[in-house]
């Protein structure tokens, strides 16, 4: 039994209060600082990271989690920039996590209640079994009665402490008057207690007490996997989110956190930093890399009266910027209004799960009745009657169809962690198992986002060599691309003098006598460039030109082949120029692309696809890709995308690799056929135990070995998705 | 018969003991980190401070 069986009629107001109080039982004390550690793996890692941050000073405590690669450390007047340094010292990668994102997924509070349900339901049906073996291989008279009643005192305390989580949620479905998962179970929970505290009470034969608790016991093993799965994901996702503080430079040096920033503010933004907000450039020239929000590669020059939006990057100049619209009101909110518009859209998608609850919940109440009905009419013995309907219900209570989906999906989701895989929603890889056309964003997505020189002009070795001392200069992206082109250049013994960043143009400077300067095209007099470039001049000589290219992720054109294998189709929709997008079509073998497209126009692409009965699955990374991930049937965004786009994406990729999407397809189509074989096999159990319930044949012995026999076999059957 | 009067308090008791230990378990955070716990016993030096 899933959250996700629930939900249609439990809905919003119990996950809400699902959250709030996740919410509120957490928080971190004051002072402590926590520290993502991706590397760590090992014990000599924990002893390492512990050590050295034990024994910097002001630290009390350090203490690692491995299972979330967190440190946690407490102490006073603590410098997060002081920790990392430590770390980064011994060879540890450390990022400080943002105190308010995580606190609401550190500490699992519905976990460790769903938990400790469990354990009670365990405890509780391991000692009824026991008497109930007795009851079964011959205890009679006194003696059966004794072992019932002693039963139903450890039964009843424990179903109204651990069932109450079915009994919430099928309480406010029924307030609404619909019906869910939880109403059977309910009704058969309950009926199965009342009816076996009756029969005690009358010495009767049979006393269901082990099968009510063995129903709670699988329904809430199969309950606390579904939660953990999505807590898993939930706080992965927090983390991505943590990892951004999101603080501001003002220009007095000091920083103040992005929300409290007012239109009217200014704040600096330095070489390499990403634009907080909206606004306006004060003073100060520079590039900005608008890449996520356009895709475009090319850097665009800015100079004061310029407008900037949050998201883009600063590349060579610091600049004074006057806040516009901060927060929430930035230029995201623009897309933020097409992202709700596309997933009111996907709201509509109904999981597996949700439509086996439809079927199930009324046929089981039916069956139940006229069973009773039935009875009463053939027999007109209506305790008999009852005890028949309960058998029924009991029977076909949905053991095995509460393990069916969250047993899958936690061995599914556990399998693509491990791959480099967050599972953000829980009905993702269902959806991802119906794509028949793949939808791909160019820049930052099937390209890493960071350019590469194309080829080493002709030139003399000792101009290449001043060349490659002048881009070690400076920070800006084609800088370090040219420099890591030129790594096989052999230096010159003079070195520069006067070198000097010019912001927005590039960098200049004096080599024995002669002035050289290395930067945009246009500032040496080149018009007309339209390639990804950066050109070199020395005194009055002609220019040499470099031109770059945006690097393919390693594993784009594989991913690619293998997609179209599988019988899909691949599209490449992109925000940059016809020229560049076709290069990277041409070399990774994508027939259907387009260029130039605005945000608006690639949200309308994917709905076109979608009306014409396509499932698109959308694989982006930038601002101008939310709408479109939003609207897609399924979506995935690396993990290097901005936030706004890994919130509305399915599934987050953690590594740089792109493979991972072909075996997050395979793992989907083969996770939804283990669901549906679940669903067969619960099937299956029922047409057999259905009729001997009818009958009235079923005893409490019957009910439970088919159940235990059937929930062992759906797990395993889960369990075959992990191995593949 | 009358050996059921001791030994069902006595399964009830021992069983109790596992869920009192479980519980405890549970509020003292043992749950929280697997993987560590399981590299931390491979450790060499000598945990002074083991988790409160």
């Amino acid at each position: 039994m899933t959250e996700a069986l629930a939900r249609p009629a439990a809905c919003a107001a119990c996950s809400v209060a699902g959250l709030a109080e996740e919410m509120g039982t957490a928080d971190a004390p004051a002072g402590d600082i926590a520290l993502s550690v991706p590397a760590m793996h090992c014990a000599g890692c924990i002893s390492t990271v512990e050590r050295t941050l034990s024994g910097l000073p002001g630290v009390r405590e350090a203490r690692v989690n491995l299972t979330l690669r967190r440190a946690m450390v407490s102490g006073d007047n603590l410098d997060a920039a002081t920790l990392t340094g430590a770390l980064r010292e011994v060879g540890y990668e450390a990022h400080e996590l943002d105190q308010a994102e995580i606190a609401a997924t550190t500490t699992d509070q519905a976990g460790r209640a769903l938990l400790m349900r469990l354990g009670v339901a365990g405890f509780a049906m391991m000692n009824v079994m026991l008497l109930s073996v007795a009851v079964w291989s011959g205890a009679a008279d006194a003696t059966r009665d004794l072992f019932h009643w002693i039963a139903a005192t450890i039964a009843i305390p424990t179903v109204a402490f651990s069932a109450q989580p079915f009994f919430k949620n099928a309480w406010s479905a029924l307030r609404v008057r619909r019906l869910n998962m939880d109403v059977p179970i309910s009704l058969a929970i309950l009926l199965a207690v009342g009816m076996s505290i009756y029969e005690t009470s009358q010495s009767g034969e049979h006393a269901y007490f082990d099968a009510a608790l063995s129903l709670t016991f699988f329904l809430l093993a199969g309950r606390y996997l579904d939660h953990r799965t999505r807590h898993a994901a939930r706080s992965a996702a927090a983390e991505l989110a943590a990892l951004e503080v999101p603080r501001a430079l003002l220009p007095d040096g000091s920083r103040v956190p992005v929300a409290d920033l007012q239109p009217g503010h200014v704040v600096r933004i330095l070489p390499g930093a990403r634009m907080p907000v909206d606004g306006v450039i004060l003073t100060g020239e520079s590039e900005l890399d608008r890449s996520l929000l356009t895709g475009e590669t090319m850097p665009a020059p800015a100079a004061p009266g310029a407008r900037v939006s949050a998201g883009e990057i600063n590349l060579t100049g610091a600049l004074d910027v006057q806040v516009t619209s901060a927060g929430t009101d930035t230029s995201l909110r623009r897309l933020a209004d097409l992202v709700a518009i596309a997933e009111t859209a996907r709201n509509r998608y109904t999981s597996l799960a949700d439509k086996a609850a439809a079927v199930y919940a009324p046929v089981v109440h039916l069956l139940a009745f006229f069973a009773f009905a039935g009875w009463v009419w053939a027999s007109g013995d209506v305790r008999l009657s009852l005890n028949i309907a309960v058998a029924v219900l009991i029977i076909t209570c949905p053991c095995a169809l509460g393990l069916a989906v969250p047993a899958v999906s936690a061995a599914a989701s556990g399998r693509l962690y491990r791959d480099g895989m967050l599972i953000k929603s829980a009905t993702a890889l269902e959806r991802l198992a119906e794509v028949d056309t793949v939808v791909f964003d160019k820049t930052g997505t099937l390209t890493t986002g960071t350019p590469t020189l194309v080829e080493v002009p002709d030139a003399r070795a000792e101009t290449l060599a001043i060349i490659k001392l002048l881009a070690a200069t400076s920070g800006h992206p084609l800088a370090l691309a040219l420099t890591e082109g030129l790594a096989g250049v052999q230096p010159v013994p003079a070195p520069l003098s006067n070198s000097r960043e010019v912001p927005g143009h590039g960098v200049e400077g004096e080599w024995q006598g002669h002035q050289v300067r290395l930067g945009r095209p246009e500032w040496l007099g080149l018009t007309n460039v339209q390639t990804l470039s950066t050109a070199f001049q020395m005194d009055d000589e002609p220019p040499i030109l470099f031109s770059f290219t945006d690097n393919l992720r390693p594993d784009a054109a594989e991913l690619v082949r293998d997609l179209k294998t599988r019988g899909m189709d691949v599209i490449l929709l992109s925000g940059d120029r016809d020229t560049n997008v076709a290069a990277i079509a041409n070399t990774i073998g994508i027939d259907a692309w387009e260029a130039g497209l605005l945000p608006e126009d690639k949200v309308a692409r994917v709905g076109t696809l979608a009306r014409a009965g396509r499932k698109v699955l959308m694989v982006g990374d930038g601002l101008n890709d939310t709408g479109a991930l939003a609207a897609a049937h399924v979506s995935i965004s690396p993990a290097s995308a901005l936030e706004a786009a890994r919130v509305v994406a399915d599934i987050v990729l953690i590594g740089t690799s792109l493979a991972p999407v072909a075996t997050a397809v395979s793992v989907a189509k083969s996770s939804t056929k283990r669901i549906k074989e679940n669903f067969g096999l619960a099937a299956a159990y029922n047409m057999v135990a259905i009729p001997l319930a009818l009958a009235g044949f079923a005893t409490p012995l019957a009910a439970a070995l088919a159940m235990s026999l059937s929930s062992i076999t759906v797990s395993l059957n889960a369990l075959r998705v992990q191995r593949q | 018969m009358n050996v059921l009067v001791l030994l069902i308090p006595v399964s009830l008791i021992l069983g109790g003991l596992g869920l009192a230990a479980f519980f405890w378990a549970l509020k003292r955070e043992q749950f929280e980190d697997p993987d560590g716990n399981s590299q931390r016993i491979l450790r060499d030096d000598y945990d002074e401070t083991p988790k409160q």
